[in-house]
């Protein structure tokens, strides 16, 4: 049978996946963490301890600031020694609670055995009120709040719940290793999920470069109904929502439109197994898997770390920053983001910290474009990033409207094909976030 | 503390670049310019030398000197006199090629903006510029000699041969048992004409590099010789004696060489799968009817010129499929 994928465009990096082997090592506890209040997209949360205040590991320190916000737990436990604003990864000034971390005492109530819990109680309303309470989102890196995509508008209904494992970004390996190391809870996670939702079919999406993962999980779903896994081709930007709900289903969501349009909610493996975590074990979210990766280091590693260890004390695990790594990209190297500062912290989207080398990521000098169409054939979305480009910095934005620059979902496969070295994306985002004000005004008029 | 680099992503750009892909369709045209090399001998490599010499000392009296900037693809340029050459008379003198490649670059490619910029394939505008310029040389042949080099005549290509005979009131089919033009005999370089024209095997085998390294796609190549081939059945099925075959029409004159290597140029052909077949089918039009009805024996370097102009609109037109509706 012909493996699933998406229909247009998409590019066949090599998958770089040099971290697949190393399991899922426990990272020792840093000695002073800082937790970003900003860790899931809409309002940052407002902090709910003060300076001076003892907290435990999976204890509320942050509370929810709007609709689109969520909780922020402790990830460790000791005495709180700053509340203020400090640059996360990308330089932004965001309020972190810093704690000085004392022993590792849990909450109340948290269960720590490794048992596999495999009976769900509750009611859906009970289930999503956990899942809010444990402060989770999406671990994609996408990071939207969990319990708002659980709960879609009463007119619209979800048939598939769609898990997310095709893990399309080279270098990554987090979901590989959580699914092979973790099947059940992730298998349990979105059993939970389609509970809340009301679904009778889930589908968990694996990419053909993940095997082992491919066959545990399968081996994990033998005792349910409604459940299958699903190999796919090995195809970047795979993992992108409206990609593979397009692969698993054959349904588009249309511009402008969110997946429950098509009756579609995608969560990620990482995400059902905090889930799995906050309902059967009560753990809130507070750690999450990642890999630490690239070619210049000497030993690629998966980590379990806390959320608000430093990036500089991940990095001394592995035996420092190596002197040829000239960038730090927090996420993969297609959609990830450029690290401004080893002293930020690590945050629920974080999956991945790749160290890139001059020659794996030096920008060459723009040349000339010679109309080759790469950028076209590559894009997911059948944009024109060639005509986007011209377009952006002529400053045309009615023209960007008209050949859609809002349908770009920044996977970055235009400008890493482009022969011209053209920083296509660059100008794309310029202009798409022009264009966006431009709908966003026109609509509130 | 460590100085790190910052941008935005993507963080990865692929190792084929303008270059790579130019040296590509260089590699490309190797076994149709070996082969005119066996068979035309010295003066094709002085036309190649001269054609590829003169782009270069062009483009960099315009881009160097004039503009005070690098050329921004040196394999792009030999890429333009390497075709060149391969459109020219085997038996053609130098100076035919040097003016050839001015026309080609200091007039269609630099007048325009140089690399990427052009509206017409600079090589095929440097033929049709000495084609009408030049009539007389650029009409006297050389047969293909064996090993032995060039031994110029004013010969027919099989296409004149065509033409000529049929204006005599001889019917195709004995020109062409006359002639000894059947296409399975132009497939192994039997044809006289251009220099690249000589071998149909050699182009086909740089169309099997080409998609093989994925450098062109293959819907312009194949949209202009099916339509070719489906035209002239239909045609040579009505009237025999009027109009040559599919066969004949597919492996003679200029049009393996143009539907493979200058139509597909690029900066001038259209940029959608759609887009990229209506041009195909253009082109290939355009050259029955030149061929058929024209005063010229051949039409493929005028049909790609008409092609080229089209482009922008059919770019205008011919969106990608979109992701959502």
């Amino acid at each position: 049978m012909a493996l699933k994928t998406f229909k247009i465009g998409g590019v066949h990096w090599d998958d770089h996946k040099i971290a697949r082997d190393a399991a899922i090592e426990q990272l020792p506890i840093p000695s002073k963490v800082a937790i970003s209040m900003a860790q899931h997209l809409g309002a940052p949360a407002v902090p709910c301890v003060e300076k001076g205040d003892k907290v435990k590991v999976g204890q509320v320190i942050g509370t929810p600031a709007g609709f689109v916000s969520g909780f922020v737990h402790s990830s460790v436990s000791g005495t709180v020694s700053a509340v203020e604003p400090r640059a996360d990864i990308v330089g932004n000034m965001v309020m972190h609670v810093c704690i000085d971390v004392e022993g590792d005492e849990f909450v109340d109530g948290i269960f720590t055995s490794d048992r596999v819990e495999r009976e769900i109680k509750g009611s859906a309303e009970e289930l999503l009120e956990k899942i809010k309470n444990a402060g989770i989102v999406g671990m994609g890196g996408a990071t939207f709040p969990t319990h708002i995509k659980l709960a879609p508008p009463k007119d619209k209904k979800a048939e598939y719940l769609i898990i997310n494992g095709a893990e399309c970004e080279p270098y990554v390996t987090a979901d590989d290793r959580l699914m092979r190391e973790h099947p059940h809870e992730v298998v349990l996670g979105a059993r939970i999920m389609a509970r809340v939702l009301g679904v009778e079919m889930i589908v968990i999406a694996v990419e053909e470069n993940k095997p082992e993962a491919f066959d545990a999980l399968t081996d994990a779903t033998l005792r349910y109904v409604g459940i299958e896994v699903v190999k796919m081709k090995k195809k970047y930007p795979q993992g992108g929502e409206k990609q593979l709900i397009d692969a698993i289903t054959g349904r588009r969501v249309p511009s402008g439109a969110l997946p429950i349009d098509t009756g579609c909610v995608v969560q990620n493996v990482a995400t059902s197994y905090a889930v799995y975590q906050a309902v059967q074990k009560n753990r809130p979210l507070f750690e999450r898997v990642m890999t630490v990766t690239g070619e210049c280091l000497p030993q690629p590693r998966n980590f379990m770390v806390r959320l608000g260890t430093p990036l500089s004390y991940i990095l001394d695990a592995v035996g420092g920053l190596p002197e040829n790594a000239v960038k730090v990209v927090s996420g993969g190297p297609m959609m990830g983001k450029a690290v401004v500062n080893l002293e930020a912290t690590t945050q629920k989207g974080s999956s991945c910290l790749l160290l890139l080398t001059a020659e794996q990521t030096s920008r060459a000098p723009e040349t000339a474009c010679i109309r080759c169409a790469r950028c076209s054939q590559a894009c997911p979305m059948g944009l024109e990033p060639w005509l986007l480009n011209r377009l952006g910095r002529a400053g045309d934005n009615d023209g960007l409207e008209a050949n859609k620059i809002y349908d770009c979902i920044e996977c970055g496969c235009c400008q890493s094909t482009c022969p011209a070295h053209i920083p296509l994306l660059d100008v794309v985002r310029t202009g798409k976030a022009d264009v966006m004000k431009i709908i966003r005004a026109r609509a509130k008029k | 503390m460590a100085k790190l680099t910052v941008s935005l992503s993507p963080h990865f750009q692929s190792p084929v670049t303008t270059r790579v892909l130019m040296n590509d369709v260089l590699i490309a045209l190797a076994p149709a310019v070996l082969v005119s090399l066996l068979f035309y001998g010295w003066n094709f490599f002085m036309l190649l030398m001269v054609s590829v010499a003169t782009c270069i000392a062009c483009e960099f009296v315009i881009e160097n000197y004039l503009l005070g900037k690098d050329i921004p693809s040196i394999s792009a340029t030999c890429l333009t006199g390497v075709l060149l050459a391969l459109n020219l008379p085997p038996a053609a003198p130098w100076w035919v090629a040097f003016l050839g490649s001015i026309a080609a670059i200091g007039i269609a490619k630099m007048c325009f903006g140089g690399l990427g910029q052009n509206i017409f394939n600079p090589a095929i505008f440097g033929r049709v510029f000495l084609l009408v310029s030049f009539p007389a040389v650029m009409t006297t042949w050389a047969a293909p000699a064996g090993w032995l080099g060039v031994d110029a005549f004013s010969g027919a290509t099989p296409l004149a041969a065509i033409n000529e005979g049929l204006r005599q009131g001889i019917p195709a089919s004995q020109i062409i048992a006359d002639n000894n033009l059947s296409g399975w005999h132009m497939l192994f370089a039997r044809a006289g004409g251009s220099a690249g024209e000589i071998s149909a095997l050699a182009l086909i085998l740089g169309f099997v590099y080409l998609l093989v390294k994925k450098v062109i796609r293959p819907h312009i190549p194949l949209a202009i010789l099916g339509t070719v081939v489906v035209l002239t059945s239909i045609f040579s099925l009505i009237n025999p004696d009027q109009f040559t075959g599919p066969l004949f029409n597919l492996f003679t004159g200029g049009l393996l060489l143009g539907a493979i290597f200058m139509a597909t140029d690029y900066v001038t052909s259209p940029m959608a799968p759609l887009g990229m077949i209506i041009y195909g089918v253009l082109i290939g039009l355009l050259t029955v009817l030149i061929r058929y009805f024209g005063s010229y024996p051949e039409g493929v370097s005028f049909a790609i010129l008409l092609g080229n102009m089209a482009t922008p609109l059919i770019n205008k037109y011919c969106k990608p499929r979109r992701f959502a509706a």
